[in-house]
């Protein structure tokens, strides 16, 4: 088969348009530089009427919400999820990674919680405090400033607290916490764990004169159509475009490797067009890997050539290691207090308006680092599922559990609004054997060679999981709640979800100053080529009790500031 | 088993497919259409969910409600188009298939041996009689008999679809997906639940009368705008 030049030379070629490769499309392209973004999925706006779900109905759709198409439900803004027909990945052994992806535009900041946290000065140092793991070669104060300035750029709301490892920002104002959440407080408080306005990507007040303000439906997750959340499409490669930026979009465009030349520096990138499956190839002075920490890994890994025969990169052999996701768990919670309850509109911003940083001291507890809880419930919108088992509550009740008729109508409207849930979302600690390779036996339907993974908990996570449904029942006992479902045991590692469950995949391609440890350098550049630069999550040594996107963007603009000092100085 | 399936007439697709306008990919469209353009239930199992929705959830006629809940006249099932979302959703689930189709089987082979007759022949009160028996899960069997999951599964399609149907969002009184104001739960609702808003929070809240103005920071980060 033959290969289709392109006769164009970029500067740049960022390859994913999420978080990181949709800002250092905004970071290059604003710097004059000609830009290619190299996506895999189809275009998306969340503003062209064809692609919206926002504002829809259930009854709107034959299967009312239903999950069959979509991981989140069928209103929810990811093409793709935790399988997707032809692109397989396995499993090595008993492993069980659940690995997410969003083929699309923006990719899986469409419909990601808009959760927006610093990790803080401790996060970037675990081992110092409890020697596992590995430090960040950098520190807090390195990328302060660009987190500031993606507070500005992108927006997020929340308050000052003057917590020492949940740093301020340049906070839009928070809104008001709804009715479960005022019960959660009450309830967390009492037993001394600490309650703050949540951070969010959301505008509740205007930031300027292209994006819309939040207009409170709830529905973040869908994707919104005035850009009054953060989605890279809408807030950094539109806004770039629109700036006069050179920026050209090859979308439904697999990327199967990167080239190089004799120097063993990178040309450009090989891709199959996934509408005419032929293949082509595309070159730039400097590759922007933002495929997502596993999918840059693969890339890297099925980049073999005479120059770096163990895949681009990968001189150390750790490309794909120290893989690791969010520890996370769950627990339900019946509200007696909170039924038959008065109807107003209660959808607030698509997320929780109020949630716990981590609040205690590990030199007291049996297992390292913490976790933050997030809070969910409410009189959200009816979706499918909405009304299974509907009056199951009546069992706390010493009330009758099934039957028909009328008195089924009556119930539904009775729990309305009653149940509420906590989640808990946790740092893990990096192992060099929780990993990705390239599995030899399998291709996906572009014949490229496909991952499979080696992941596996350790009693860290686990007795952290155990603490967090701790503190989850005794905060549902303080708040006049009943905690649903047992509490999960060791045979269910104390309710710890599969790896991957969380999306928070970081760690493939990790940081640090010596090259036989690490894969990149503190500029997220490849030890082994100079002229790539990985912007996803993969240069994560640890990931901390915090979402990720927040970060990624920071260092993407760090990175993207590198990278135009050194094209200026002719060192790449 | 979807071999046994007959096609819809051309017009009725399209009607159909004019009515599902919601942000589908091409993939995901094109799916949904073939689903709309087959038929699983036969008739005779379409006419036994019918009659089961309608024992589940019967028409009324008088306004429920309460003070707290404006009364609503509750929709019935066939404004709610559950029929139609449970013909749709064995199609969407085939797992489900075997389940719902044997169950709709049992329903005959039991009221044959009761009452000597189909289910659909038998009266209300005798139908009542066999629901009685299926209804009501046994809370500590380890297992459940197959007919009483085929119930469960049955009650749970057709109070899903009705509370997810436009009169059965209205019956539970949800307020939401319009745009809107968020400025906290309404006092009086504070005062019902005995809460408030933390004094010491209050300024850390929107002000929504200066949400349109553009945002402005000093140099420690706090907003002056």
């Amino acid at each position: 088969m033959q290969i289709i030049e392109n006769q164009k030379q970029y500067d740049v070629v960022i390859v994913g348009s999420g978080a990181g490769g949709g800002m250092a499309t905004k970071i290059l392209a604003n710097a004059g530089l000609k830009v290619a973004v190299v996506e895999a999925g189809p275009f998306f706006d969340p503003a062209n009427p064809q692609q919206q779900t926002q504002l829809k109905w259930p009854y709107e759709s034959p299967r009312r919400g239903a999950g069959t198409k979509r991981a989140f439900g069928e209103f929810d803004m990811a093409y793709g999820g935790w399988e997707i027909d032809g692109e397989p990945y396995n499993q090595i052994g008993n492993s069980k990674f659940d690995w997410f992806r969003s083929r699309m535009l923006g990719g899986r900041t469409n419909h990601w919680g808009r959760i927006s946290l610093r990790f803080g000065p401790r996060d970037f140092k675990g081992k110092d405090r409890d020697g596992l793991g590995e430090n960040w070669p950098i520190g807090y104060e390195d990328i302060r400033p660009y987190y500031d300035k993606v507070d500005k750029l992108i927006g997020v709301f929340g308050s000052k607290e003057n917590l020492y490892n949940e740093p301020d920002g340049y906070f839009l104002p928070a809104p008001k916490p709804r009715l479960h959440e005022l019960y959660y407080k009450k309830g967390a408080e009492k037993s001394g764990v600490k309650v703050i306005p949540s951070r969010l990507s959301i505008l509740t007040k205007r930031i300027n004169s292209d994006r819309g303000i939040c207009f409170y439906c709830n529905q973040c997750s869908r994707s919104c159509s005035v850009y009054a959340d953060f989605s890279a499409g809408s807030c950094l490669i539109f806004p770039a475009q629109k700036a006069g930026g050179q920026v050209d979009l090859y979308v439904n465009s697999m990327v199967r490797e990167v080239e190089v030349n004799e120097e063993g520096k990178a040309t450009g990138v090989l891709f199959i067009n996934k509408e005419d499956r032929k293949e082509y190839r595309i070159k730039g002075k400097v590759v922007v890997l933002a495929a997502s920490a596993c999918s840059t890994a693969r890339i890297l890994l099925n980049s073999k050539s005479a120059q770096h025969p163990n895949g681009l990169g990968n001189s150390s052999n750790l490309v794909g290691k120290y893989l690791h996701d969010s520890t996370g768990s769950d627990r339900m919670a019946f509200v007696p207090e909170l039924m038959n309850r008065k109807r107003y509109n209660e959808d607030g911003v698509g997320g929780m308006h109020l949630y716990s940083p981590w609040w205690l001291d590990n030199k007291k507890l049996d297992f390292p680092r913490g976790y933050h809880i997030e809070v969910w419930g409410g009189l959200g919108m009816p979706s499918y599922g909405t009304g299974f088992n509907p009056n199951d509550l009546n069992k706390y009740l010493g009330l009758k559990v099934g039957g028909y008729g009328n008195q089924l109508r009556e119930d539904v409207k009775k729990f309305y609004g009653s149940v509420m849930g906590m989640s808990g979302r946790g740092e893990s600690i990096a192992r060099e054997d929780n990993y990705c390779e390239i599995d030899p036996t399998t291709v996906d339907e572009f014949g490229i060679p496909v991952l499979r993974f080696n992941y596996s908990w350790s009693d860290h996570e686990r007795k952290q999981a155990r603490h967090m449904h701790n503190t989850f029942e005794e905060i549902i006992e303080n708040m006049g709640g009943v905690v649903l479902g047992n509490k999960p045991g060791a045979d269910r590692d104390y309710g710890l979800l599969n790896p991957g469950r969380i999306i928070h995949e970081v760690g493939t391609t990790r940081m640090g100053s010596d090259p036989k440890k690490s894969v990149v350098n503190e500029f997220e550049q490849l030890h082994d080529a100079a002229n790539v630069f990985i912007v996803d999550a993969g240069p994560f040594v640890s990931q901390a009790d915090k979402n990720p996107t927040w970060t990624i963007m920071a260092l993407s603009w760090r990175t993207s500031e590198f990278i135009i000092q050194e094209l200026k100085k002719q060192n790449i | 088993m979807l071999e046994s399936c007959v096609s819809e007439s051309k017009e009725t697709l399209e009607q159909k497919l004019w009515e599902y306008q919601y942000g589908r990919t091409p993939e995901e469209q094109a799916y949904d259409e073939k689903l709309l353009g087959q038929q699983f239930f036969r008739n005779n199992e379409i006419e036994k969910i019918k009659r089961l929705a309608n024992l589940i959830l019967p028409p009324t006629e008088e306004k429920l409600g309460n003070l707290d809940f404006p009364p609503t006249a509750g929709g019935n099932i066939e404004e709610a188009k559950v029929p139609e979302f449970i013909e749709f959703m064995a199609k969407d689930i085939p797992s489900i298939q075997t389940q719902m189709r044997g169950g709709l089987m049992w329903l005959d082979i039991h009221t044959r041996k009761t009452y000597n007759k189909d289910f659909l022949d038998c009266s209300e009160d005798e139908q009542h009689q066999v629901l009685d028996q299926i209804a009501y899960p046994d809370p500590k069997a380890s297992e459940q008999k197959m007919e009483v999951g085929f119930f469960t599964l049955m009650r749970n399609l057709v109070m899903t679809g009705y509370f997810t149907s436009e009169v059965g969002i209205n019956e539970l009184g949800y307020k939401g997906n319009q745009p809107n104001v968020w400025d906290g739960v309404p006092d009086e609702v504070l005062k019902a639940h005995g809460m408030s808003y933390d004094e010491s929070w209050i300024p850390k809240f929107v002000d929504q009368s200066k949400r349109n103005d553009i945002a402005q920071w000093d140099e420690e980060g706090n907003l002056i705008s």
